[in-house]
């Protein structure tokens, strides 16, 4: 599903280097974890994948079932089936979250030359979606993240996953400012949306969001790369003993 | 040479020729004056102060510049509202293209039928509140509209008027000089709402006087046409009531010279007032003036300006607002923002927000931001799919809902809305 090679990375517009020849690759329907201490560029890789400005890919590649996401517009990336659910989600007022569903779901479905939905589709499936994770019809109504509690916005990043049905999910420290029912909430979610064509990144600090969305693999990162990959004892390993001993481990 | 005789100059040069109509004893009194104060004035330079970010000079020439004739080939605004239509063509009411000037809880006339009444109450109306507006700052363009205004309507409200009145001002002369004036008169508890839509001439003044009695209201949605040539000044006068509602948005879109002045005065207790604008412009050429004038002279009056601009390619866009509170006006709640969005860096907006308060226990805020399109919002809906063009045009709509908000009527704000859309798509 995604292939990532010796993908290296600077800011734009400084010189710091912060992906160093990263390799990674997910199996379609697999679910891979990526821990790692702060700094470690974990986020960036994230940023980089999805296209967001402000990063120079000096080396590697990345792709998508074959194709070269590097050269896409973010756009473009999302229609091929990539979705980052954001650490920090971004409020727009003035944008009712409803709108901003439907357009991105039709932008999607435009772009890969398909009918958009109408308007009463498109109704009942966010309805249905947003029931499964405890969205209300208000939340619906109100501009995007607005005035949204931590859960709110993060639940809001999973109904956007729902409904756009992308083939590659990103989450991005997804667990961050969660408590433990939000967590969970958000976890169900995920796991609702688990499937043989559908693979997941699951970016975090911590073991306990890995408790509720079980992973396939679990790769440790450090410095700007993959320092370490195994199975799910892996992730039970940083959260007995830090980060510090398979450092020491590998270096 | 010295500014008073420079003054005199421009202003005797722009009255040259011109013939006052005649009317009833007391209009042409009211018009005598007018004209007495439009030379003690004298008309505005670039160097008057409240002209200081915009050149009046096409306003106050002579001879009006020409515009071309702009064709939109769309249907036009507010066509689809159960309304009562009145149509100017050039600044001449229409007869034909009218509907009848009748309607439930409200009485109209065009302006020269009441001016040629012995008794009217226009009377008490018709330049006095331009008068009042005249301090403390001068505005000779609204007097020079009193004194020279050719037709217009007045508008009597006694109750709650069913239909809205749309008052729909074509332009079909590329040389037209339009002068109208209004009067609207909303007798205590009675409810209006007014519309207005179009370019209406070349050169367009319009002046409108509303008397707001206690208990009353009054709705207001104006959009100002879509020619891109047109030279337009309005002026705005209201006095508001006790528990009475004052409202107002202004959409412009195109046009080269716009100056919109709006003046208020909260004189009866509790009170609300809100004046609300959205311009959108494009060109070196296009200049939008937004000038605003609230006193609070009553008890517990809420006031809000909420003015948004979209600019680009060396566009100008100004805002100049002012809430006044005075001696007594205590518990006055004034807000006023004035934003930009500047779509490139040629775009321009120049702000001046005052605040004068003369009471100890009041709430007023204002704010001023000049930005450009959130990049971070940007990605966040690309990111989701949006192509670039949509999500900038869809931040672009989202900086102007806190003022399409100000318009009661949410399908009128849709409507507004949708043109908007229209705008930003045909310039992606």
């Amino acid at each position: 599903m995604l292939e990532i090679k010796g993908l290296k990375v600077k800011l734009e517009d400084e010189d710091k280097q912060i992906l160093k020849g990263l390799d990674l690759t997910v199996e379609t329907g697999k679910v891979h974890a990526i821990m790692g201490p702060n700094g470690s560029g974990k986020s960036t890789l994230s940023y980089v994948l999805s296209g967001k400005d402000g990063y120079e890919v000096t080396d590697g590649s990345a792709e998508l079932e074959g194709e070269d996401l590097l050269d896409m517009e973010p756009e473009e990336r999302a229609a091929a089936g990539l979705f980052l659910a954001f650490q920090y989600p971004v409020e727009i007022p003035g944008v009712g979250n409803m709108t901003f569903l439907r357009t991105a779901v039709n932008a999607q479905r435009k772009a890969r030359g398909e009918e958009e939905l109408s308007a009463g589709d498109f109704l009942k499936e966010v309805r249905a979606k947003a029931k499964d994770l405890k969205i209300d019809a208000d939340m619906l109504k109100r501009p995007v993240n607005v005035g949204f509690s931590g859960g709110e916005k993060k639940r809001n990043e999973i109904l956007q996953m729902a409904m756009l049905s992308p083939k590659m999910c990103i989450l991005d420290e997804t667990d961050s400012g969660l408590d433990v029912d939000a967590m969970k909430l958000v976890a169900d979610g995920v796991n609702a949306l688990r499937s043989e064509g559908r693979s997941f990144l699951v970016i975090t600090h911590y073991q306990r969001l890995l408790d509720h969305i079980k992973p396939d693999v679990v790769h440790i990162m450090a410095d700007g790369r993959i320092v370490k990959t195994g199975g799910p004892e892996l992730a039970l390993e940083v959260e007995n003993n830090g980060y510090s001993d398979i450092l020491a481990e590998v270096s | 040479m010295a500014l008073a005789k420079l003054k005199s100059d421009a202003t005797e040069a722009r009255l040259v020729g011109v013939t006052l109509p005649e009317g009833a004893a007391w209009s042409n009194a009211a018009r005598a004056d007018a004209l007495a104060r439009v030379r003690q004035m004298g008309l505005p330079t670039k160097r008057d102060e409240y002209w200081k970010y915009t050149n009046p000079s096409e306003l106050t020439a002579a001879e009006a510049p020409k515009a071309a004739v702009f064709d939109a080939g769309e249907v036009p605004l507010f066509d689809a509202v159960d309304r009562l239509k009145i149509v100017f063509v050039d600044g001449v009411f229409d007869t034909d293209a009218s509907d009848e000037l009748t309607g439930e809880g409200v009485e109209i006339e065009r302006l020269a039928d009441a001016m040629a009444a012995d008794i009217h109450w226009a009377k008490e109306l018709y330049g006095v509140l331009e008068t009042r507006g005249q301090t403390p700052v001068e505005r000779p363009l609204a007097a020079l509209n009193t004194a020279l205004a050719t037709d217009g309507v007045v508008i009597r409200a006694t109750g709650k008027v069913a239909k809205p009145i749309h008052l729909v001002y074509l332009h079909k002369d590329e040389t037209s000089d339009a002068v109208l004036h209004n009067l609207v008169k909303v007798e205590t508890g009675a409810e209006v709402t007014l519309l207005e839509n179009g370019p209406a001439a070349a050169r367009f003044s319009g002046c409108l006087e509303v008397e707001v009695a206690d208990g009353g209201s009054f709705h207001h949605v104006r959009a100002q046409g879509r020619d891109h040539e047109r030279r337009t000044v309005t002026h705005c006068f209201a006095r508001v009531g006790a528990e009475s509602s004052f409202k107002s948005f202004t959409l412009t879109v195109n046009g080269v010279m716009t100056r919109n002045e709006c003046v208020l005065e909260i004189i009866g207790d509790d009170a609300i007032a809100h004046v609300a604008g959205v311009c959108v412009g494009d060109g070196n050429d296009f200049h939008h003036d937004d000038t605003v004038f609230i006193t609070h002279d009553a008890l517990n009056g809420e006031s809000r300006q909420v003015f948004k601009k979209v600019l680009r390619n060396g566009a100008t866009g100004v805002f100049q607002g002012k809430i006044l509170v005075k001696e007594g006006a205590q518990k006055t709640d004034g807000y006023q923002i004035s934003q930009s969005l500047l779509l490139d860096d040629d775009a321009q907006f120049l702000a001046k927000p005052e605040l004068e308060i003369y009471a100890d226990d009041v709430a007023c805020s204002h704010g001023s931001t000049s930005g450009a399109i959130d990049e971070t919002a940007l990605f966040y809906l690309r990111s989701r799919g949006v192509p670039q063009y949509d999500a900038r045009n869809l931040l672009t709509l989202s900086f102007m809902a806190e003022a399409l908000d100000e318009i009661a009527d949410p399908s009128l704000a849709e409507e507004l809305r949708d043109r908007l859309e229209g705008w930003l798509a045909r310039r992606s």
